[in-house]
Protein backbone atom coordinates (compact mmCIF):
# COMPACT_ATOMS: atom_id res chain seq x y z
CA UNK A 1 0.00 0.00 0.00
CA UNK A 2 1.15 3.53 -0.70
CA UNK A 3 -0.56 6.85 -0.22
CA UNK A 4 -0.45 8.65 -3.58
CA UNK A 5 -1.44 12.29 -3.90
CA UNK A 6 -2.86 13.43 -7.20
CA UNK A 7 -3.11 17.17 -7.66
CA UNK A 8 -5.61 18.03 -10.36
CA UNK A 9 -5.25 21.08 -12.58
CA UNK A 10 -7.66 23.09 -10.41
CA UNK A 11 -5.15 22.58 -7.55
CA UNK A 12 -7.29 20.09 -5.61
CA UNK A 13 -5.45 17.35 -3.72
CA UNK A 14 -6.72 13.79 -3.89
CA UNK A 15 -4.84 11.41 -1.61
CA UNK A 16 -5.63 7.77 -2.23
CA UNK A 17 -4.30 4.52 -0.79
CA UNK A 18 -3.24 2.49 -3.80
CA UNK A 19 -2.57 -1.24 -3.59
CA UNK A 20 0.91 -2.48 -4.38
CA UNK A 21 1.18 -3.81 -7.91
CA UNK A 22 -1.34 -1.42 -9.40
CA UNK A 23 -0.03 1.46 -11.46
CA UNK A 24 -0.37 5.13 -10.55
CA UNK A 25 -2.69 5.37 -13.58
CA UNK A 26 -4.94 2.56 -12.30
CA UNK A 27 -5.07 4.18 -8.86
CA UNK A 28 -6.44 7.33 -10.47
CA UNK A 29 -8.88 5.66 -12.85
CA UNK A 30 -10.33 3.31 -10.20
CA UNK A 31 -10.89 6.22 -7.86
CA UNK A 32 -12.46 8.52 -10.44
CA UNK A 33 -9.73 11.13 -10.27
CA UNK A 34 -10.32 13.44 -13.22
CA UNK A 35 -7.69 14.28 -15.82
CA UNK A 36 -6.12 10.89 -16.47
CA UNK A 37 -7.77 9.47 -19.57
CA UNK A 38 -5.65 6.35 -20.14
CA UNK A 39 -7.31 5.75 -23.51
CA UNK A 40 -5.19 2.72 -24.40
CA UNK A 41 -5.66 1.09 -21.00
CA UNK A 42 -2.02 0.99 -19.94
CA UNK A 43 -0.37 -0.19 -23.15
CA UNK A 44 2.04 2.75 -23.38
CA UNK A 45 0.46 3.55 -26.70
CA UNK A 46 -1.45 6.79 -26.21
CA UNK A 47 0.24 9.21 -23.75
CA UNK A 48 -3.07 10.20 -22.14
CA UNK A 49 -2.08 9.24 -18.58
CA UNK A 50 0.66 11.86 -18.51
CA UNK A 51 1.58 13.31 -15.09
CA UNK A 52 4.24 15.61 -13.65
CA UNK A 53 6.13 13.95 -10.81
CA UNK A 54 7.13 16.12 -7.87
CA UNK A 55 10.86 16.83 -8.24
CA UNK A 56 12.03 15.02 -5.11
CA UNK A 57 10.41 11.82 -6.34
CA UNK A 58 11.95 11.81 -9.81
CA UNK A 59 15.04 9.80 -8.85
CA UNK A 60 13.16 7.43 -6.58
CA UNK A 61 10.92 6.11 -9.31
CA UNK A 62 11.88 3.13 -11.45
CA UNK A 63 13.52 4.59 -14.57
CA UNK A 64 11.76 4.95 -17.89
CA UNK A 65 11.59 1.91 -20.11
CA UNK A 66 12.22 2.07 -23.84
CA UNK A 67 9.33 3.76 -25.48
CA UNK A 68 8.07 5.88 -22.60
CA UNK A 69 10.13 8.91 -23.63
CA UNK A 70 8.98 8.38 -27.22
CA UNK A 71 5.36 8.47 -26.12
CA UNK A 72 6.02 11.55 -24.00
CA UNK A 73 6.98 13.37 -27.23
CA UNK A 74 3.26 13.28 -28.00
CA UNK A 75 2.01 14.25 -24.56
CA UNK A 76 0.43 17.63 -23.91
CA UNK A 77 3.09 20.07 -22.63
CA UNK A 78 5.77 17.57 -21.60
CA UNK A 79 8.37 18.76 -19.09
CA UNK A 80 11.52 17.32 -17.54
CA UNK A 81 9.46 15.71 -14.75
CA UNK A 82 6.91 14.16 -17.09
CA UNK A 83 6.05 10.48 -16.74
CA UNK A 84 3.35 8.16 -18.02
CA UNK A 85 1.45 7.09 -14.92
CA UNK A 86 0.70 3.67 -16.44
CA UNK A 87 4.41 2.90 -16.22
CA UNK A 88 4.78 3.64 -12.49
CA UNK A 89 4.01 0.51 -10.47
CA UNK A 90 3.03 1.20 -6.87
CA UNK A 91 5.02 -0.33 -4.00
CA UNK A 92 5.56 0.56 -0.32
CA UNK A 93 8.54 2.64 -1.41
CA UNK A 94 6.26 5.05 -3.22
CA UNK A 95 4.31 5.99 -0.08
CA UNK A 96 3.84 9.76 -0.23
CA UNK A 97 4.35 10.11 -4.00
CA UNK A 98 2.81 13.29 -5.36
CA UNK A 99 1.93 13.83 -9.01
CA UNK A 100 0.39 16.79 -10.80
CA UNK A 101 -2.14 16.14 -13.54
CA UNK A 102 -1.80 18.40 -16.61
CA UNK A 103 -4.65 20.69 -17.66
CA UNK A 104 -5.49 18.27 -20.43
CA UNK A 105 -4.23 15.10 -22.03
CA UNK A 106 -4.30 16.20 -25.64
CA UNK B 1 -28.31 9.50 -50.12
CA UNK B 2 -26.99 6.01 -49.40
CA UNK B 3 -29.60 3.55 -48.20
CA UNK B 4 -28.28 0.62 -46.23
CA UNK B 5 -29.54 -1.95 -43.73
CA UNK B 6 -26.89 -0.97 -41.19
CA UNK B 7 -24.20 1.66 -40.91
CA UNK B 8 -21.11 0.83 -38.90
CA UNK B 9 -19.11 3.68 -37.37
CA UNK B 10 -15.54 2.53 -36.89
CA UNK B 11 -13.38 0.16 -38.96
CA UNK B 12 -11.45 -1.40 -36.07
CA UNK B 13 -11.55 -5.14 -35.37
CA UNK B 14 -15.02 -4.97 -33.80
CA UNK B 15 -16.49 -2.96 -36.67
CA UNK B 16 -14.96 -5.33 -39.23
CA UNK B 17 -16.30 -8.48 -37.62
CA UNK B 18 -19.69 -6.86 -37.11
CA UNK B 19 -19.74 -6.18 -40.87
CA UNK B 20 -18.94 -9.85 -41.43
CA UNK B 21 -21.83 -10.93 -39.24
CA UNK B 22 -24.29 -8.55 -40.94
CA UNK B 23 -23.35 -9.75 -44.44
CA UNK B 24 -23.44 -13.37 -43.34
CA UNK B 25 -27.06 -13.09 -42.20
CA UNK B 26 -27.99 -11.39 -45.47
CA UNK B 27 -28.00 -7.71 -44.55
CA UNK B 28 -26.00 -5.07 -46.37
CA UNK B 29 -23.88 -2.54 -44.57
CA UNK B 30 -21.42 0.30 -45.06
CA UNK B 31 -18.57 1.39 -42.81
CA UNK B 32 -17.34 4.92 -41.97
CA UNK B 33 -14.01 5.69 -40.30
CA UNK B 34 -12.17 8.91 -39.62
CA UNK B 35 -8.75 7.33 -40.20
CA UNK B 36 -7.31 7.00 -43.70
CA UNK B 37 -6.95 3.25 -43.28
CA UNK B 38 -8.83 0.22 -41.97
CA UNK B 39 -7.92 -1.24 -38.58
CA UNK B 40 -8.64 1.33 -35.86
CA UNK B 41 -6.46 1.22 -32.75
CA UNK B 42 -4.85 -2.05 -33.94
CA UNK B 43 -3.35 -0.32 -36.94
CA UNK B 44 -2.84 3.15 -35.49
CA UNK B 45 -1.56 2.41 -31.99
CA UNK B 46 0.01 -1.04 -32.09
CA UNK B 47 0.49 -2.39 -35.63
CA UNK B 48 3.69 -4.22 -34.57
CA UNK B 49 2.79 -5.20 -31.02
CA UNK B 50 1.89 -8.85 -30.56
CA UNK B 51 -1.57 -9.75 -29.20
CA UNK B 52 -1.90 -13.07 -27.37
CA UNK B 53 -5.57 -13.30 -26.40
CA UNK B 54 -7.50 -13.70 -29.63
CA UNK B 55 -9.22 -17.12 -29.44
CA UNK B 56 -7.52 -19.71 -31.67
CA UNK B 57 -4.83 -17.21 -32.70
CA UNK B 58 -1.90 -17.84 -30.33
CA UNK B 59 -0.02 -14.74 -31.43
CA UNK B 60 -0.53 -11.99 -33.96
CA UNK B 61 0.25 -8.31 -34.35
CA UNK B 62 -2.33 -5.55 -34.68
CA UNK B 63 -1.58 -5.38 -38.38
CA UNK B 64 -1.88 -9.14 -38.90
CA UNK B 65 -5.18 -9.24 -37.04
CA UNK B 66 -6.51 -6.41 -39.22
CA UNK B 67 -5.34 -8.09 -42.42
CA UNK B 68 -7.01 -11.35 -41.40
CA UNK B 69 -10.27 -9.60 -40.60
CA UNK B 70 -10.17 -7.86 -43.99
CA UNK B 71 -9.49 -11.21 -45.66
CA UNK B 72 -12.50 -12.66 -43.86
CA UNK B 73 -14.62 -9.95 -45.54
CA UNK B 74 -13.37 -10.87 -49.04
CA UNK B 75 -16.51 -12.78 -50.04
CA UNK B 76 -18.63 -9.73 -49.32
CA UNK B 77 -19.16 -6.43 -51.03
CA UNK B 78 -18.82 -3.73 -48.38
CA UNK B 79 -18.34 -0.04 -49.00
CA UNK B 80 -15.83 1.70 -46.74
CA UNK B 81 -15.89 5.48 -46.32
CA UNK B 82 -12.46 6.35 -44.94
CA UNK B 83 -11.22 9.81 -43.92
CA UNK B 84 -14.77 10.69 -42.96
CA UNK B 85 -16.10 11.40 -39.52
CA UNK B 86 -19.76 10.95 -38.70
CA UNK B 87 -20.97 14.35 -37.57
CA UNK B 88 -24.71 13.96 -37.22
CA UNK B 89 -27.20 11.21 -36.44
CA UNK B 90 -30.84 12.32 -36.64
CA UNK B 91 -34.15 10.48 -36.55
CA UNK B 92 -36.15 10.76 -39.77
CA UNK B 93 -39.41 8.81 -39.78
CA UNK B 94 -38.41 5.22 -38.97
CA UNK B 95 -34.83 5.61 -40.10
CA UNK B 96 -31.68 7.31 -38.90
CA UNK B 97 -30.27 10.02 -41.10
CA UNK B 98 -26.48 10.07 -40.80
CA UNK B 99 -24.15 12.76 -42.17
CA UNK B 100 -20.37 12.74 -42.39
CA UNK B 101 -17.73 15.45 -42.47
CA UNK B 102 -17.42 15.01 -46.25
CA UNK B 103 -21.13 15.50 -46.76
CA UNK B 104 -21.93 11.83 -47.41
CA UNK B 105 -25.35 10.96 -46.06
CA UNK B 106 -26.99 7.67 -45.19
CA UNK B 107 -30.51 6.58 -44.40
CA UNK B 108 -30.60 3.43 -42.33
CA UNK B 109 -32.72 1.71 -39.68
CA UNK B 110 -29.57 0.62 -37.82
CA UNK B 111 -26.47 2.50 -36.69
CA UNK B 112 -23.78 0.46 -34.99
CA UNK B 113 -21.17 2.49 -33.12
CA UNK B 114 -17.91 0.54 -33.00
CA UNK B 115 -15.91 3.63 -32.26
CA UNK B 116 -13.30 2.45 -29.75
CA UNK B 117 -12.44 5.45 -27.63
CA UNK B 118 -13.64 7.89 -30.27
CA UNK B 119 -12.17 9.12 -33.50
CA UNK B 120 -8.48 9.76 -34.03
CA UNK B 121 -7.63 13.44 -34.30
CA UNK B 122 -4.21 15.08 -34.57
CA UNK B 123 -2.67 16.30 -31.33
CA UNK B 124 -2.31 20.03 -31.41
CA UNK B 125 0.06 22.70 -30.14
CA UNK B 126 -0.78 23.80 -26.64
CA UNK B 127 -0.34 27.61 -26.92
CA UNK B 128 -3.76 29.13 -27.58
CA UNK B 129 -2.45 31.61 -30.18
CA UNK B 130 -1.68 28.71 -32.56
CA UNK B 131 -5.38 28.11 -33.19
CA UNK B 132 -6.05 31.14 -35.36
CA UNK B 133 -3.40 30.06 -37.88
CA UNK B 134 -4.71 26.52 -38.14
CA UNK B 135 -5.36 25.34 -41.71
CA UNK B 136 -3.98 28.66 -43.02
CA UNK B 137 -0.29 28.60 -42.17
CA UNK B 138 -0.21 25.98 -39.42
CA UNK B 139 -0.99 22.37 -40.27
CA UNK B 140 -1.01 18.94 -38.67
CA UNK B 141 -0.71 17.08 -41.98
CA UNK B 142 0.53 17.97 -45.44
CA UNK B 143 -2.09 18.04 -48.17
CA UNK B 144 -0.21 20.04 -50.79
CA UNK B 145 3.53 20.41 -50.42
CA UNK B 146 3.75 22.88 -53.34
CA UNK B 147 2.61 25.76 -51.11
CA UNK B 148 5.84 25.51 -49.10
CA UNK B 149 8.16 26.02 -52.06
CA UNK B 150 10.75 28.72 -51.35
CA UNK B 151 9.24 29.45 -47.93
CA UNK B 152 10.42 29.05 -44.35
CA UNK B 153 8.78 26.02 -42.77
CA UNK B 154 9.12 25.19 -39.06
CA UNK B 155 8.48 21.53 -38.33
CA UNK B 156 7.79 20.26 -34.81
CA UNK B 157 8.05 16.64 -33.67
CA UNK B 158 10.51 13.80 -33.22
CA UNK B 159 8.98 10.87 -35.10
CA UNK B 160 9.02 9.68 -38.68
CA UNK B 161 6.49 12.20 -39.97
CA UNK B 162 8.54 15.14 -38.70
CA UNK B 163 11.82 13.64 -39.95
CA UNK B 164 10.49 12.62 -43.36
CA UNK B 165 8.94 16.03 -44.05
CA UNK B 166 12.04 17.84 -42.84
CA UNK B 167 14.12 15.83 -45.32
CA UNK B 168 11.64 16.23 -48.16
CA UNK B 169 11.00 19.95 -47.70
CA UNK B 170 14.70 20.77 -47.21
CA UNK B 171 15.06 20.27 -50.99
CA UNK B 172 13.33 23.52 -51.85
CA UNK B 173 12.40 25.26 -48.59
CA UNK B 174 14.22 26.67 -45.62
CA UNK B 175 13.46 24.14 -42.87
CA UNK B 176 13.57 24.53 -39.09
CA UNK B 177 13.17 21.24 -37.22
CA UNK B 178 12.22 21.68 -33.58
CA UNK B 179 11.99 18.86 -31.05
CA UNK B 180 11.65 18.68 -27.27
CA UNK B 181 14.77 16.53 -26.73
CA UNK B 182 17.99 15.50 -28.47
CA UNK B 183 16.86 11.98 -29.35
CA UNK B 184 14.53 11.30 -32.26
CA UNK B 185 12.34 8.23 -32.40
CA UNK B 186 12.12 7.65 -36.16
CA UNK B 187 13.90 5.25 -38.50
CA UNK B 188 17.67 5.38 -37.94
CA UNK B 189 18.35 6.15 -41.60
CA UNK B 190 16.10 9.22 -41.44
CA UNK B 191 17.67 10.38 -38.18
CA UNK B 192 21.16 10.12 -39.74
CA UNK B 193 20.00 11.97 -42.83
CA UNK B 194 18.52 14.81 -40.78
CA UNK B 195 21.77 15.16 -38.82
CA UNK B 196 23.75 15.25 -42.06
CA UNK B 197 21.46 17.85 -43.57
CA UNK B 198 21.81 19.88 -40.38
CA UNK B 199 25.60 19.71 -40.70
CA UNK B 200 25.37 20.89 -44.30
CA UNK B 201 23.19 23.77 -43.15
CA UNK B 202 20.14 22.53 -45.07
CA UNK B 203 18.07 21.98 -41.93
CA UNK B 204 18.21 24.24 -38.87
CA UNK B 205 17.93 21.89 -35.94
CA UNK B 206 16.59 23.11 -32.57
CA UNK B 207 16.43 20.46 -29.89
CA UNK B 208 15.17 20.80 -26.32
CA UNK B 209 12.84 23.47 -27.64
CA UNK B 210 9.03 23.56 -27.67
CA UNK B 211 6.48 25.91 -29.21
CA UNK B 212 5.82 28.89 -26.96
CA UNK B 213 3.86 31.26 -29.14
CA UNK B 214 2.75 31.93 -32.72
CA UNK B 215 3.00 35.58 -33.71
CA UNK B 216 1.20 37.57 -36.40
CA UNK B 217 -2.11 39.33 -37.04
CA UNK B 218 -3.79 37.75 -40.05
CA UNK B 219 -0.61 36.27 -41.46
CA UNK B 220 1.81 34.19 -39.39
CA UNK B 221 5.07 36.12 -39.06
CA UNK B 222 7.20 34.26 -36.57
CA UNK B 223 7.16 31.83 -33.68
CA UNK B 224 8.70 31.88 -30.25
CA UNK B 225 10.28 28.61 -29.16
CA UNK B 226 11.30 27.95 -25.60
CA UNK B 227 14.34 25.97 -24.46
CA UNK B 228 14.33 23.55 -21.50
CA UNK B 229 16.36 26.17 -19.63
CA UNK B 230 13.58 28.72 -20.34
CA UNK B 231 15.55 30.70 -22.97
CA UNK B 232 13.26 31.91 -25.77
CA UNK B 233 14.22 32.17 -29.44
CA UNK B 234 12.22 33.92 -32.12
CA UNK B 235 12.12 32.30 -35.56
CA UNK B 236 10.76 34.05 -38.66
CA UNK B 237 8.57 31.51 -40.40
CA UNK B 238 5.94 31.31 -43.12
CA UNK B 239 4.50 27.94 -42.19
CA UNK B 240 4.37 25.63 -39.19
CA UNK B 241 3.86 21.88 -39.24
CA UNK B 242 3.15 19.91 -36.04
CA UNK B 243 3.53 16.11 -35.91
CA UNK B 244 2.60 14.88 -32.45
CA UNK B 245 0.65 11.78 -33.42
CA UNK B 246 -3.04 11.22 -32.94
CA UNK B 247 -5.35 11.27 -29.96
CA UNK B 248 -8.79 9.74 -29.60
CA UNK B 249 -11.68 12.15 -29.10
CA UNK B 250 -15.27 11.13 -28.51
CA UNK B 251 -16.28 14.07 -30.69
CA UNK B 252 -19.80 14.41 -32.08
CA UNK B 253 -20.97 11.08 -30.58
CA UNK B 254 -21.62 13.03 -27.38
CA UNK B 255 -24.40 14.97 -29.14
CA UNK B 256 -26.58 12.09 -30.31
CA UNK B 257 -28.74 11.77 -27.21
CA UNK B 258 -27.07 8.62 -25.93
CA UNK B 259 -26.46 7.69 -22.30
CA UNK B 260 -22.73 8.35 -21.99
CA UNK B 261 -20.62 7.80 -18.90
CA UNK B 262 -16.85 8.30 -18.90
CA UNK B 263 -16.59 8.23 -22.69
CA UNK B 264 -18.53 4.94 -22.91
CA UNK B 265 -22.08 4.29 -24.06
CA UNK B 266 -24.54 2.28 -21.96
CA UNK B 267 -26.08 -0.71 -23.74
CA UNK B 268 -28.20 -3.75 -22.93
CA UNK B 269 -26.55 -7.14 -23.23
CA UNK B 270 -29.18 -8.75 -25.44
CA UNK B 271 -28.94 -6.50 -28.49
CA UNK B 272 -26.19 -4.11 -27.45
CA UNK B 273 -28.71 -1.41 -28.14
CA UNK B 274 -28.32 2.06 -26.60
CA UNK B 275 -31.15 4.11 -25.10
CA UNK B 276 -32.05 5.00 -28.73
CA UNK B 277 -33.87 2.31 -30.71
CA UNK B 278 -31.80 1.22 -33.68
CA UNK B 279 -28.52 2.64 -32.38
CA UNK B 280 -26.14 0.04 -31.01
CA UNK B 281 -22.70 0.29 -29.45
CA UNK B 282 -20.12 -2.52 -29.53
CA UNK B 283 -16.46 -2.95 -28.64
CA UNK B 284 -14.46 -0.67 -26.35
CA UNK B 285 -16.97 2.15 -26.56
CA UNK B 286 -19.89 0.23 -25.00
CA UNK B 287 -20.45 -0.31 -21.32
CA UNK B 288 -22.56 -2.79 -19.33
CA UNK B 289 -22.07 -4.66 -16.04
CA UNK B 290 -19.03 -6.90 -16.42
CA UNK B 291 -17.77 -5.27 -19.63
CA UNK B 292 -14.26 -6.36 -20.62
CA UNK B 293 -12.35 -4.18 -23.06
CA UNK B 294 -11.04 -7.10 -25.07
CA UNK B 295 -11.20 -7.62 -28.82
CA UNK B 296 -12.90 -10.97 -28.28
CA UNK B 297 -15.74 -9.26 -26.38
CA UNK B 298 -16.20 -6.88 -29.30
CA UNK B 299 -16.65 -9.85 -31.67
CA UNK B 300 -19.42 -11.29 -29.47
CA UNK B 301 -21.12 -7.92 -29.06
CA UNK B 302 -21.05 -7.31 -32.83
CA UNK B 303 -22.53 -10.73 -33.58
CA UNK B 304 -25.50 -10.05 -31.29
CA UNK B 305 -26.01 -6.46 -32.49
CA UNK B 306 -26.06 -7.74 -36.09
CA UNK B 307 -28.95 -10.12 -35.26
CA UNK B 308 -30.81 -7.24 -33.60
CA UNK B 309 -30.39 -5.20 -36.81
CA UNK B 310 -32.18 -7.92 -38.78
CA UNK B 311 -35.49 -7.19 -37.05
CA UNK B 312 -35.47 -3.50 -38.01
CA UNK B 313 -34.04 -4.01 -41.52
CA UNK B 314 -36.34 -6.92 -42.45
CA UNK B 315 -39.46 -6.41 -40.32
CA UNK B 316 -41.49 -8.89 -42.37
CA UNK B 317 -38.97 -11.73 -42.32
CA UNK B 318 -38.00 -14.05 -39.55
CA UNK B 319 -34.37 -14.44 -38.68
CA UNK B 320 -33.29 -18.07 -38.61
CA UNK B 321 -30.13 -19.12 -36.83
CA UNK B 322 -27.80 -21.17 -39.06
CA UNK B 323 -24.26 -22.57 -38.97
CA UNK B 324 -21.66 -21.83 -41.64
CA UNK B 325 -20.68 -25.51 -41.61
CA UNK B 326 -24.04 -26.69 -42.89
CA UNK B 327 -26.27 -23.88 -44.17
CA UNK B 328 -26.57 -23.67 -47.95
CA UNK B 329 -27.72 -20.06 -47.58
CA UNK B 330 -24.67 -19.01 -45.65
CA UNK B 331 -22.30 -20.98 -47.88
CA UNK B 332 -23.74 -19.20 -50.92
CA UNK B 333 -23.17 -15.84 -49.31
CA UNK B 334 -19.63 -16.87 -48.53
CA UNK B 335 -19.10 -17.80 -52.18
CA UNK B 336 -18.52 -21.44 -51.31
CA UNK B 337 -21.61 -22.72 -53.14
CA UNK B 338 -23.15 -21.44 -56.36
CA UNK B 339 -26.87 -21.08 -57.02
Amino acid sequence: MAKITYITHDNKDHTIEVQNGLTVMEGAVQNDIPGIDADCGGGMACATCHVYVKEEWLDKLPSKEDGEEDMLDMAFEPKKNSRLSCQIVVSDDLDGLTVNIPSKQG
Amino acid sequence: MNKTDALIIGAGPTGLFTAHQLKLIGLNCEVVDNLDKIGGQCIELYPDKPIYDIPAVPECTGEELTNNLIKQLNPFDIKFHLNERVEEVKKENDNWLVKTSNGTSFSTPNVIIAGGVGSFEPRKFSPKDCEKFEDKSLFYSVKNKQIFKGKVVSIFGGGDSALDWAIELSKDCSVNLIHRRDEFRGAQASIDKVHNLAKEGKINLFTKYQMASAIGDQQLKSIDIKHDNNGVKNLKTDYVLGFFGLIMQLGPIANWGLNIDKKTIEVDTEKFETNQKGIYAVGDICNYPGKLKLILSGFHEGALAARACFKLARPNEKYRFEFTTTSTNLLKRLGKKSD
